[in-house]
């Protein structure tokens, strides 16, 4: 059976892990500032989070906070971690940036560190760089999270042996809105304290993403 | 068993497979030169026919209602609807939808007619789900220039699983300034055509197409190619976000998990081939590093140029054919080896009894993707 072990819930400025609020910043504050603000709280080291676009920076944040809370990244084989990630507007935040730069033929300036962001799946390539995972990989796109797709694939994966481990699910960001919510998932049980046990199926993947109690 | 079966080909050598693999072995070249407004000097890119689609459209129900992209699309998913006779209200039939861009000339404001909403890539699959009545919502994968085949390899999964019988995998991607001053701003554009594995090769050229493929477990469809999806996998390279691994970590991987006892009976591999100089680089080593020397390589990029989320459908569509009729398609644009891995290379048209060969693909982001073919009979 396979088993979400933990999960990170980010929107409205808090960071929920395991379903409790762990961080937040004042709701006026962007997006911006919520990510620089997170990773100064939890001091993460890492320069390269600052060339990043919104989407990866989300990422980033939300898989550094889950690694630093469980044994998940050094207990697991990272040749057969998959990442199975999803969200509704693909990298549409950062291809309209790039389309203003290329729009305006008297400002015209495409620049190749925006570019390489105007795809949804370097969120995965830039996880998979930070901790040097290299298994299977997949970024779906759908309307709103798709609990039955992200559970089905990411248990086939398991299931077949095409991986071991996996991190799953929806890395949002849209104008002014933005939601993360992903699960780590294992295929045994193990005796971590911080891990929550429950076996990766859609009911349990909407209960998760249904758990935390948000303030304001 | 899963089986590839009926499919569909658009792009500039035609619109249907047929069409595609009979100006492919008449030697013809989809890409030609076009001016864009960022730069002085032309390119070379491969387009679909502007007049042949709008005659085609008169088969589209108020095709004025739908955008290029979803128009190629609407006609080469119906193709497959109807060679295979299949009812897309069947709740074990799937439609994957493999695209790195969507409707992203929506933001170019090219269109007067559609909202900006459009470029929204759920959108296309909603979009396709109304016209065909598909029972299942469309899922949509956009996992860079591996899209195409990656898509096929996850149908291959969802159907060993029980989850569908029929899934429809069709990949498509259109010539855009975005994407053009994109490569171009990585200085990876081709003015030539382009060389893959060619010691002169010089960049890329894009290309726009839209290719759909019938991955089923029913034996009726087996009929066609009598071949089945033996293996494949995805791997990432954990390397660099733009540039592959130098060692063809990824990619290297994935050919690893390709159950490849009998190399005597592969015909030969359909890389990726962009024609970069450090794609093609890559490929090479990993090839090397997998063992693969004696294999002879093609890319199909010489023929359409890079068609992003097509290309792996298109290219897979097109390897089947060779398998089919026994025939080597010669690798366009090679001449001199320049590449430092140990391996060969399909140079002209040949006949040859072989019974499988091996689709690879790689991206930005690091992800690479391989999978097998093999005759079931």
């Amino acid at each position: 059976m396979n088993q979400i072990l933990s999960y990170i819930h980010l929107k409205q400025n808090q960071i929920s892990l395991n379903g409790e609020i762990i961080f937040s910043v004042e709701k006026e504050h962007s997006l911006t500032e919520f990510l620089s603000d997170s990773y100064k709280n939890f001091e993460f080291a890492y320069p390269k989070f600052h060339k990043m676009d919104a989407l990866c920076k989300l990422g980033f944040i939300a898989t550094e906070v889950l690694f630093s809370n469980s044994d998940f990244i050094t207990k697991n084989n990272k040749e057969k971690m998959a990442i199975v990630l999803s969200n509704n507007a693909s990298s549409l935040e950062t291809d309209r940036v790039y389309q203003n730069s290329i729009s305006d033929k008297k400002k015209y300036f495409p620049s190749p560190a925006v570019f390489v962001y105007t795809l949804p799946n370097i969120v995965i390539g830039e996880i998979a760089i930070r901790h040097k995972i290299t298994g299977e990989n997949a970024f779906f796109v759908s309307q709103k999270i798709d609990a039955t797709l992200l559970s089905n694939y990411t248990n086939l994966i398991l299931n077949k042996n095409y991986g071991e481990s996996a991190i799953s699910g929806w890395l949002n960001v849209d104008k002014a809105s933005y939601e993360g919510f992903i699960i780590l998932v294992g295929k045994e049980e193990n005796t971590n304290k911080n891990s929550i046990f429950k076996p990766l199926n859609q009911l349990n993947v909407l209960e998760l993403y249904n758990q935390t109690i948000w303030m304001h | 068993m899963v089986f590839p079966s009926y499919n569909n080909i658009i792009s500039s050598l035609g619109f249907n497979s047929q069409e595609n693999f009979e100006a492919i072995l008449n030697s013809k070249i989809g890409i030609k030169k076009k001016l864009f407004s960022f730069s002085d000097n032309p390119f070379h890119v491969s387009e679909i026919e502007q007049n042949k689609l709008s005659n085609y459209c008169s088969n589209i129900q108020n095709a004025n209602k739908f955008t290029k992209l979803e128009q190629l699309s609407i006609l080469s998913i119906q193709d497959i609807i109807n060679q295979s006779g299949l009812n897309p209200n069947d709740e074990k039939l799937l439609l994957i939808y493999s695209t790195t861009k969507g409707n992203i000339d929506i933001l170019e404001n090219k269109y007067e007619n559609f909202d900006s909403n459009r470029a929204y890539l759920p959108e296309l699959g909603k979009i396709l789900k109304t016209y065909f009545k598909f029972h299942n919502e469309p899922q949509i994968l956009s996992n860079a220039c591996i899209s195409g085949l990656l898509a096929i390899i996850i149908a291959k999964r969802y159907i060993e699983q029980g989850l569908y019988n029929n899934v429809i995998v069709c990949g498509g991607d259109l010539l855009t300034e975005f994407t053009m001053s994109g490569f171009k701003s990585f200085n990876a554009l081709s003015n030539e055509p382009c060389r893959p594995f060619d010691a002169n090769r010089t960049g890329i050229n894009l290309g726009e197409a839209v290719a759909s493929i019938l991955i089923s477990n029913n034996e009726k469809f087996a009929d066609l190619y009598e071949t089945e999806i033996v293996s494949g996998s995805s791997a990432n390279d954990a390397n660099h976000i733009s540039g592959p691994s130098r060692t063809g970590d990824g990619l290297f991987q994935c050919l690893s998990k390709l159950s490849l006892n009998n190399q005597e009976n592969i015909g030969f591999i359909s890389a990726h081939g962009t024609a970069t100089p450090f794609n093609d680089e890559m490929e090479s080593v990993a090839f090397d590093r997998a063992g693969l020397n004696s294999i002879p390589v093609n890319s199909l990029k010489g023929y359409y140029g890079h068609t992003l989320g097509a290309a792996g459908v298109l290219e897979t569509i097109l390897s089947l054919e060779s398998l089919k009729h026994q025939t080597l398609i010669k690798s366009a644009g090679f001449e001199t080896k320049g590449v430092s891995g140990n391996i060969c290379f399909i140079e002209n048209f040949e006949n040859k009894k072989f019974n499988s060969f091996i689709k690879t693909a790689s991206g930005f982001g690091g992800c690479n993707a391989a999978a097998l073919f093999a005759k079931i009979r």
